[in-house]
């Protein structure tokens, strides 16, 4: 049973307002469902719930703004359906793209920042070490666990905008310490480091750590020392997407394991599992449902949305880039990052280069991409896994440089590692 | 037969049971017609709508719980769900389909042991006040 402080019986009867009330008795009913025995405070929060999946989208929504709905936490908001900044890069009805900014634009009246990113930890409002918090998103709940050392849940649409406005959430999964813990642990063999750069790996071994673990938080030991944040962040984009995976340490690398034994709170694990070259290679080929020399129509970057860091390894890439009249070429990112590139300059140089720079949304959830026919190429481990069944398309996954190169040949052409 | 278990949504809900692996509703599921579209899912074609959707657990996005509310708005989604994990994503679904339309799908968890046994049967009928749910499964 639920134990219910004062200020939750202010919140469910309504001395916080009727929105807070309605927020709180969805998050009574939900808590008691997870078998939570308290709730406590966020410190911000985290909404999906902007982007359009009919009718109930709005109704929840409008319903709270009619309640008289604000948020009470920093709140920022995933991506929409459609990109407010070029609209007209929206391939879909007019009454989808009527539907999907109106709902955007009732989030932003209850409150909420039109942060518009799937990336919210690459923004002003990223949150700090041992903060409890409620996003939604599965890769950016595992990027603040794991990578920051957040705590939040993974929270799915409707629950997640609940606890921005009442500001409470049950306590429990991984805002509860002895739950963060490592309970399997995954070790990679030295030749992985060997056979690919650290970004390729970290694809690599989100899909076989999100395809094995299961509900318990995975231990990674054995990626490269020098493995950056966007390694991470691809990593557990892709093990949230092939699992259910919403926290893993890595060891050295990731704040709450800086050996072993900590990772694992001083327990044995419950499984060790020992990947080979091979179990690596398997994963990363059966991301590409095409092989070397079949014909490209586009490649899609950012997924997560691209960061300040990995535009800089990609306008280098630009100098001499000539393109393939046959390929188009599309990078999503955040409002944030995108006002960065047009003051560096980058804007210009990606859109010489025939770059679409696509923001508040992403090529893989909303219809914005002109033509899938072709096999698309992506470095996103997350967007070859989805796109297939999202879009229809036939995908190929490879490193920046591969994608690159690939769209200037008009075809699928790998360097040999 | 009748098996006990634990509610997280509550409601009753009879139908024929269709009992399949875990499926994400988002990306899986067609609200508008009611069927499985996960070309990767074994269940790929089947029509869950009004069924008693009997799954060891739920999977993949958290975008699900829209995709189910959804479907019980249009009266597409299974009539009540039988997992053997519990899953707060699909249980925040029928929540706020309930909270909103007054429309129920009930969510169930059943023990490992009796949900494995509830697919061995037609047809069940689930009872599910606040608290302990029971499943009455026939074979017609």
């Amino acid at each position: 049973m639920l134990a219910l402080t004062d200020i939750d019986r202010a919140l469910l009867s309504g001395g916080r307002g009727e929105a807070a009330a309605f927020a709180m008795r969805l998050l009574l009913r939900y808590g008691e469902a997870l078998g939570a025995e308290r709730f406590i405070a966020i410190t911000r929060a985290h909404v999906d719930g902007c982007l359009y999946h009919g009718r109930v989208s709005l109704d929840f929504v409008e319903h709270l703004a009619a309640l008289g709905g604000r948020v009470s936490v920093p709140t920022t908001l995933n991506v929409g359906s459609i990109d407010l900044i070029h609209p007209e890069l929206f391939r879909g009805s007019p009454e989808a793209a009527a539907n999907g900014r109106r709902l955007m634009q009732l989030h932003e009246a209850l409150g909420c920042i039109p942060t518009f990113t799937c990336a919210p930890y690459q923004t002003l409002f990223r949150p700090s070490f041992g903060e409890q918090i409620a996003w939604a998103e599965s890769n950016a709940v595992v990027f603040a666990n794991s990578v920051i050392g957040a705590r939040t849940a993974r929270y799915g649409d409707f629950i997640d905008l609940a606890a921005a406005i009442a500001g409470r959430v049950p306590y429990a999964g991984l805002h509860v310490p002895e739950n963060r813990l490592g309970r399997v642990v995954f070790t990679l063999p030295s030749e992985a480091r060997v056979h690919w750069s650290a970004d390729t790996l970290a694809v690599a071994t989100g899909l076989v750590v999100g395809e094995q673990a299961g509900a318990a938080v995975p231990v990674i030991d054995g990626l490269f020392a020098s493995t950056t944040e966007d390694d991470l962040k691809a990593l557990g984009a892709v093990a949230a997407s092939t699992g259910a995976v919403a926290m893993f340490h890595a060891i050295g690398i990731t704040p709450e394991a800086p050996d072993l034994a900590t990772a694992l709170g001083g327990r044995e694990p419950e499984a060790c599992v020992e990947l080979s070259v091979a179990d690596l290679e398997a994963a990363l080929a059966h991301l590409s449902t095409v092989g070397e020399g079949a014909p490209l129509g586009a490649i899609a970057l950012g997924t997560p949305h691209f960061s300040l860091a990995e535009f800089s390894q990609l306008i280098p890439l630009l100098d001499g880039f000539e393109g393939n009249p046959a390929v188009d070429l599309y990078v999503n990112t955040s409002r944030e990052v995108h006002a960065r590139l047009a003051e560096l300059g980058w804007l210009t140089a990606l859109e010489r280069a025939g770059f679409t720079v696509v923001v508040d949304t992403c090529t893989y959830v909303t219809a914005v991409m002109r033509d899938v026919r072709g096999a698309v190429m992506t470095n996103s481990g997350k967007w070859a896994h989805y796109a297939p069944n999202n879009l229809g398309a036939e995908v190929a996954f490879g490193t920046l440089a591969d994608c690159l190169a690939s769209a200037a040949a008009g075809q699928v052409t790998r360097r040999r590692a | 037969v009748k098996l006990v278990g634990r509610t997280l949504v509550p409601g009753t809900a009879r139908g024929a049971i269709a009992a399949i692996p875990p499926l994400s509703f988002w990306g899986g599921y067609d609200a508008a017609s009611g069927t499985v579209i996960d070309r990767s899912h074994p269940a790929c074609g089947l029509t869950l709508a009004g069924r008693i959707l009997v799954m060891p657990a739920g999977r993949g996005s958290s975008s699900s719980s829209s995709v189910l509310a959804e479907a019980i708005r249009l009266g597409t989604a299974p009539a009540g769900i039988v997992l053997s994990e519990p899953d707060a994503i699909l249980a925040a679904g029928a929540m706020v389909a309930d909270a909103l339309y007054g429309r129920t799908c009930p969510v169930i968890v059943l023990a490992h042991h009796h949900h494995t046994r509830l697919g061995e049967h037609g047809y069940a009928l689930v009872d599910a006040p606040n608290g302990s749910a029971t499943v009455q499964a026939s074979d017609r």
